[in-house]
C-alpha cells in the first residue's frame, strides 16, 4: 500500500487528507509506519524495522499492521492498488 | 489612493442559517483595488448585520419580494438618491427574480450595476429543472421529479425507492423512509415554500460544495471546493475546510463554461464511496461561506464587483488548500434607539 501523494503528515503525527478534508492524529509508532509507507517501503521492510526497534512478536505485528493499513485505506489516506 | 465605491448588499441575516451578506461585505472590505462604502439592504429589523456598524455604513429596509418590482424600484431609487450606489449584490434566492427583472432599469435609470445570472440560467438550474440541467451540461444529477399533491405519492413510489429526498421549492430538504414521511414533509414544505415539492433520488456519500464565479462568457473566474466539518441542525456549515480536488473543480468549471454562468454561485455535490460526483443543487448566488474563498486567496465578491463595473478580471490561479473557517456566535449590545430607528423610519 502507498500513502497518497498529497496527504500531509506533520512531525506531531497529524495527518491531513486535502482531497477529503479529513484529518487524523496517530501515535509515534503509527507515524513511523506511515513515513515508511510514504517512502514506499514494503511490508517486509516495515516488519523488520518495527520488530528490531520494539518488543513485539510477529503475530502481534501482523494483526496490528493489518488493522492500521485497513484504517488508512478506509479513510482514503492510502491507495490499495498502488 | 484607492477609489471609493458604494456597494449595497442584502442578506444581512448573520444567524444560525446565515445569509451571505456579511461574508460578502468582509471580502469586499479586503479589496486591494478599491475602498467600499457599504449600504445594507434588509427585510427584517433583527438582521444582525444592521447593527454591525464596523462593516455596514448605513442600512435601509427594502420591500419583501412579494411586493413586486415597482415597490423595489421605488425604494432603490430613494436609496440611490441618498447614497449614490454603484453596485448592488442581492444575496437571497427569493429576491433574485425581482432584481434580475430590474437589472437593465437600474443600470439605465439609476446607474446601478449588478452582475446576476440571466433569467434562463436562473430558471434552468432551479431544483425542479436540475435533472434536465445535468443532462444538458453533462453533469450527473440524482433523478428527480416534481410533485404537486400527496395523491401522487403512490405513483412516485413506483419510480423511486426509499429512502428518497423531499425538497422544498426554495429551501430545506428531508430524507423520507416511507410514504407517511413523504406526506408529512410534503405538507410541511409546501406550507412554507409553496409548490411544487421536488422528490429526488437519495445518493449516499459525503457532501462537498463549491463556491464559484462565472464571467458570463463561459470563463470560470474562480471555483473553490469545501467540505463541511461541522453541520448545524439546519444542515448549515458551522465549520469547513478547502479541498484539493481537481475533479470537483473541473466539474464546476465545466458547468460554468457550458452554461456561460454569469455571477456568483454555489454548487452542492454528493461524492460517493466510488468517487463519483452528483450535483444536488445550484444556488444562484454566493454561499454564506464565501469568505473562505477570500481566505484562500480568491476574493470572489471583489471580482464580482469588478465584473459588474465592466472591469477586466483575470481568472484566479491556485487557492490555499486546507484553510478552515469556523463560525461563532457573538452577542451585540444594541441601544433600543437603533432598533426604534430601523423599525419606524426603515433606515439606520
Amino acid at each position: 500500500m502507498k500513502i497518497k501523494k498529497n496527504v500531509a503528515i506533520s512531525e506531531s503525527g497529524f495527518i491531513f487528507n486535502p482531497t477529503t478534508g479529513d484529518s487524523f492524529s496517530t501515535n509515534p509508532i503509527g507515524l513511523e509506519i506511515i513515513r515508511m509507507l510514504k517512502d514506499e517501503k514494503g511490508k517486509d521492510d516495515i516488519r523488520k524495522a518495527i520488530l528490531s526497534k520494539y518488543n513485539a512478536d510477529e503475530s502481534t505485528f501482523e494483526k496490528d499492521y493489518y488493522d492500521f493499513v485497513m484504517m488508512l485505506q478506509n479513510n482514503q489516506v492510502g491507495d490499495e492498488g498502488e | 489612493m484607492k477609489p471609493k465605491i458604494t456597494v449595497a448588499v442584502s442578506g444581512l441575516n448573520n444567524i444560525d442559517s446565515p445569509g451571505p451578506g456579511i461574508p460578502v461585505i468582509r471580502a469586499l472590505k479586503e479589496s486591494k483595488d478599491f475602498d467600499v462604502n457599504i449600504i445594507g439592504l434588509s427585510y427584517e429589523t433583527l438582521e444582525p448585520g444592521l447593527y454591525m456598524h464596523d462593516l455596514v455604513n448605513k442600512s435601509y429596509q427594502i420591500p419583501l419580494p412579494s411586493a413586486g418590482i415597482d415597490s423595489l424600484m421605488e425604494r432603490l431609487s430613494y436609496i440611490n438618491n441618498q447614497e449614490n450606489v454603484d453596485v448592488v449584490i442581492p444575496n437571497f434566492d427569493a429576491e433574485l427574480a425581482n432584481f434580475m427583472k430590474l437589472e437593465q432599469r437600474l443600470k439605465t435609470e439609476l446607474g446601478i450595476s449588478m452582475f446576476l445570472p440571466t433569467q434562463e440560467q436562473f430558471d434552468e438550474r432551479h431544483k425542479a429543472n436540475l435533472y434536465e440541467f445535468g443532462q444538458k451540461h453533462g453533469v450527473s444529477v440524482p433523478y428527480s421529479k416534481m410533485m404537486f399533491s400527496t395523491n401522487e405519492i403512490n405513483a412516485i413510489a413506483t419510480e423511486f425507492s426509499y429512502p428518497m429526498v423531499v425538497k422544498g421549492k426554495f429551501y430545506e430538504a428531508y430524507i423520507a423512509y416511507n410514504p407517511e414521511q413523504v406526506a408529512n414533509y410534503f405538507n410541511k414544505l409546501s406550507a412554507k415554500w409553496g409548490l411544487p415539492i421536488i422528490i429526488q433520488e437519495y445518493v449516499f456519500g459525503s457532501e462537498v460544495n463549491v463556491t464559484a464565479l462565472g464571467d458570463g462568457q463561459g470563463n470560470a473566474i474562480s471555483a473553490v471546493p469545501m467540505r463541511k466539518l461541522f453541520i448545524t441542525d439546519k444542515g448549515k456549515a458551522w465549520a469547513g475546510i478547502s479541498l484539493d480536488d481537481d475533479e470537483l473543480v473541473n466539474i464546476a468549471k465545466n458547468v460554468i463554461s457550458s452554461s456561460k454562468w454569469r455571477g456568483g454561485m454555489e454548487l452542492e455535490f454528493i461524492k460517493t464511496a466510488e468517487n463519483k460526483y452528483y450535483l444536488l443543487e445550484i444556488n444562484p448566488r454566493f454561499p454564506a461561506w464565501v469568505y473562505l474563498a477570500a481566505g484562500c486567496g480568491h476574493n470572489q465578491p471583489e471580482a464580482l464587483v469588478k465584473l459588474a463595473l465592466n472591469k477586466s478580471v483575470v481568472p484566479f490561479g491556485n487557492y490555499d488548500i486546507g484553510k478552515m473557517f469556523i463560525r461563532y456566535s457573538y452577542d451585540m449590545i444594541v441601544d433600543l434607539k437603533e432598533f426604534e430607528q430601523i423599525s419606524t423610519i426603515g433606515e439606520l
